[in-house]
């Protein structure tokens, strides 16, 4: 090999992180079994258990649903329990699966597998059309700010193939979808059974002309690929040597993060957060080798020009784009544990790396995520999403979700127990304009 | 005062960036951290990350080895050696140590002491009031740890309990717990078998030579090749043979087999591992077969 760091025939276009939604009943699990099968992902081990299982349960065929079966208690439920990730790899792209069951746990398990997930494909079963849960699983797929969504019309196979019942499936929810405000959606129709437009084309669907879905996906932007924000970087660690064998280590001081927007060269002018010194940046290293720049989600340690005290939960932005200092933080809010959200706590918010007590001033509405109307409450239950008003202790410097996911989230956290209880996004407001013409394309949104 | 960045990450820099982005984490938020250190591939790339997360600092944790006394001795030679070259602070426990004090009682002398680790482990996070071990297991490995989290909490008596995790949001690990608790964290999660590899390349990092093809005596036992040493002598009836193999994985004699290999370098290792049809447990773990679910089993008691 000429270059050990490159490898031979290998094209890397990134990673793609992606969703699937969908109930036990709209073979979601068999479509991602079929995923996994057709990219040759599944290894012999797995095909023999998976073999002998289907055939312990009198199954004539191979079950590939099966696969994605994870824990004991959930094998013995017949049910998924939780968020599973998969993995695949087509040789020019590495893909994350996350998978969210269907049960009524759903809008807690979907918000965490939407989090980190950059497209999904939102699975309807071609003999039941458009139900209730599509409608639940693209609010909230919109709400979580996934910016493709992919409508898999699947068991086609059941309905003759027939395009007839492609083409109202896809007016129905274009209906609806425009009513969300949701913009771009692909529809597909497929069999995950058959495996047809899932990885080959097949036979039957001859009258559907556009890419399979794993070309799809194949050519879907990677999260990576889509930060055009200003400089934002939350300091997790700061590494001060002061190893006395090493005297040019006495002054170290590097701060430790991950860039979550924007980028950043060595010279540029940056913003200390919450003290508002300003200062430039002397150098940026990655395991004390020096690099010039650094761009979103790089991993860094930054050296600045000026000796300035700067701890965790700080943030270094760009001098001249940096965000407001907020104390009452407008949000949606996903109540993810057992025990309700009480107006009466407080509560730890994190947000980035930086934790400060909030407590709940107004909750402004709940919404019902299956008829998507709004209703007032004074307490949250697991799984409500809300729109509150939260007040803290100390000002965090967020942007809007909308802008930005990784400055624009939080969650609670319960310091009795420990849990992480709610996940937030937090709204756009005077104090936080939205400085970006896509927002309008963002109806995930719990209302006004 | 916006830019649009044009360059984009290749998958491995990206699962670089996100295993430097836990390992901080877990510095920035546990008190008492310790890393979990084998002399296999996965530790050693985990290595290989803290020095990119905390250069030109020293890691901000020990290394921690829990040694069944039943490794290869070419491993925990490699260990040592990589510790020392590192400059890091390696802790020692063994299972022997808690078959002494009796907290670790064997069926029979024979029996293996893997699933045994777990006591020894609990016994040294107790020792030394650890918060957090970072560990290199990866959600590909194994079904019932595809659900893992990235922090993954442990009550203090050491379980696991997949119904009782907390839910793990964006890039906001929670980390945080009470005395006694304890929080796994697996900074490569989300890594392949064949991301390990490639990473090992890029880096160019060593191995203990077990890894790589090597002429060694072994049994085959239910589809699986089992090495014949000391502890695991060949029983009556079966046949020795001499065969090129490697090792997948490295850890417990009696429960680590190797597979029939001609690769001797890192290149021909990773054009294996994209051919291959057996899955990195399935073809090395002589302990995972026994049930569908052995791993869920282990873990409840505290396993890593």
């Amino acid at each position: 090999m000429s270059n050990p760091h490159e490898f031979p025939n290998e094209i890397d276009h990134g990673l793609l992180r992606f969703l699937t939604c969908g109930s036990v009943d709209d073979g979601k699990s068999t479509l991602i079994g079929r995923l996994l099968y057709d990219t040759k992902a599944i290894l012999a081990d797995t095909l023999g258990a998976l073999a002998a299982t289907s055939q312990r349960r009198g199954l004539t065929e191979l079950d590939l649903s099966l696969l994605t079966d994870g824990l004991q208690a959930e094998r013995e439920q017949g049910i998924t329990i939780d968020v599973a990730y998969r993995y695949f790899s087509t040789g020019t792209r590495n893909y994350i699966i996350a998978d969210a069951p269907g049960h009524e746990q759903y809008t807690r398990n979907m918000v965490t597998a939407a989090s980190t997930a950059n497209l999904a494909i939102i699975l309807v079963d071609a003999r039941k059309g458009v139900l209730t849960q599509t409608r639940r699983h693209s609010y909230l797929a919109r709400l979580v700010g996934i910016p493709h969504l992919v409508v898999a019309v699947n068991k086609m196979d059941l309905v003759d193939y027939d395009p007839a019942v492609f083409a109202r499936i896809q007016e129905d929810y274009l209906d609806f979808a425009a009513r969300l405000g949701i913009g771009e959606v692909r529809f597909i129709p497929l069999s995950a059974l058959t495996g047809e437009m899932v990885v080959e084309r097949g036979e039957r669907l001859g009258w559907y002309d556009g890419p399979t879905l794993l070309e799809i996906l194949e050519s879907a932007p990677a999260a990576h690929t889509e930060q055009p924000e200003a400089f934002r970087f939350p300091v997790q660690y700061v590494c001060r040597p002061r190893d006395a064998a090493n005297p040019a280590l006495h002054d170290y001081r590097g701060f430790m993060g991950r860039v979550e927007a924007g980028e950043i060269a060595i010279g540029d002018p940056v913003t200390v957060l919450p003290s508002g010194f300003e200062t430039r940046i002397k150098d940026i290293q990655l395991g004390g080798v020096s690099q010039p720049t650094a761009i979103h989600e790089q991993s860094v340690t930054l050296l600045l020009e000026d000796e300035i005290d700067i701890s965790r939960g700080d943030l270094l932005v760009r001098t001249g784009a940096a965000p407001e200092a907020i104390r009452e933080i407008d949000a949606c809010v996903c109540w993810l544990a057992e025990t309700p959200l009480s107006p009466a706590r407080h509560y730890l918010l994190r947000h980035t790396t930086r934790e400060v007590r909030a407590r709940v001033a107004d909750i402004k509405h709940r919404l019902d995520v299956n008829t998507l109307e709004r209703g007032p409450a004074t307490q949250l239950r697991m799984n409500d999403i809300a729109r509150l008003t939260l007040k803290l202790a100390q000002p965090i410097f967020p942007d809007p979700y909308v802008v930005n996911r990784a400055t624009g989230a939080f969650i609670l956290i319960d310091e009795s127990t420990n849990n992480t209880v709610g996940a937030g996004m937090i709204k756009e407001s005077e104090h936080l304009p939205h400085w970006r013409q896509a927002v309008t394309q963002w109806a995930g949104d719990c209302g006004q | 005062m916006t830019t649009l960045s044009t360059r984009t990450l290749s998958h491995l820099d990206w699962l670089e960036a996100d295993a430097i982005h836990i390992l901080r984490e877990v510095a920035g938020q546990c008190a008492r951290p310790a890393l979990l250190f084998s002399g296999g591939k996965d530790s050693i790339c985990l290595l290989r990350l803290a020095e990119k997360a905390f250069r030109p600092g020293g890691f901000p944790f020990p290394l921690l080895h829990i040694d069944t006394g039943h490794n290869y001795p070419e491993v925990i030679a490699f260990r040592d050696r990589h510790a020392a070259a590192l400059g890091a602070r390696l802790i020692v426990r063994t299972v022997e140590d808690s078959m002494a004090r009796g907290s670790v009682l064997l069926k029979h002398p024979g029996e293996s002491r893997n699933r045994h680790q777990s006591v020894t482990l609990l016994e040294a996070i107790a020792e030394f009031g650890f918060d957090a071990c970072i560990g290199g297991a990866r959600r590909d490995e194994e079904k019932s740890r595809a659900k893992e989290r990235v922090m993954s909490f442990r009550d203090e008596f050491g379980q696991w309990d997949p119904k009782n995790q907390r839910p793990e949001l964006w890039s906001l690990y929670n980390a945080r717990t009470h005395k006694g608790e304890n929080i796994r964290a697996f900074p490569i999660s989300d890594w392949t078998e064949r991301d390990v590899w490639q990473y090992i390349q890029r880096e160019r990092l060593d191995l203990p030579s077990i890894y790589f093809a090597h002429t060694r005596p072994v049994v085959r036992d239910k589809g699986l090749l089992r090495p014949v040493t000391e502890l695991t002598p060949a029983q009556p009836g079966e046949q020795v043979e001499q065969l090129r193999v490697r090792f997948r994985t490295v850890g417990d004699i009696p429960c680590t087999a190797p597979v029939e290999s001609e690769a001797d370098t890192i290149d021909q290792i990773l054009a294996e591992t994209a051919v291959t049809t057996l899955s990195e447990r399935g073809a090395t773990r002589l302990d995972d077969q026994t049930s569908d679910a052995s791993m869920e089993e282990r873990k409840r008691a505290g396993y890593f």
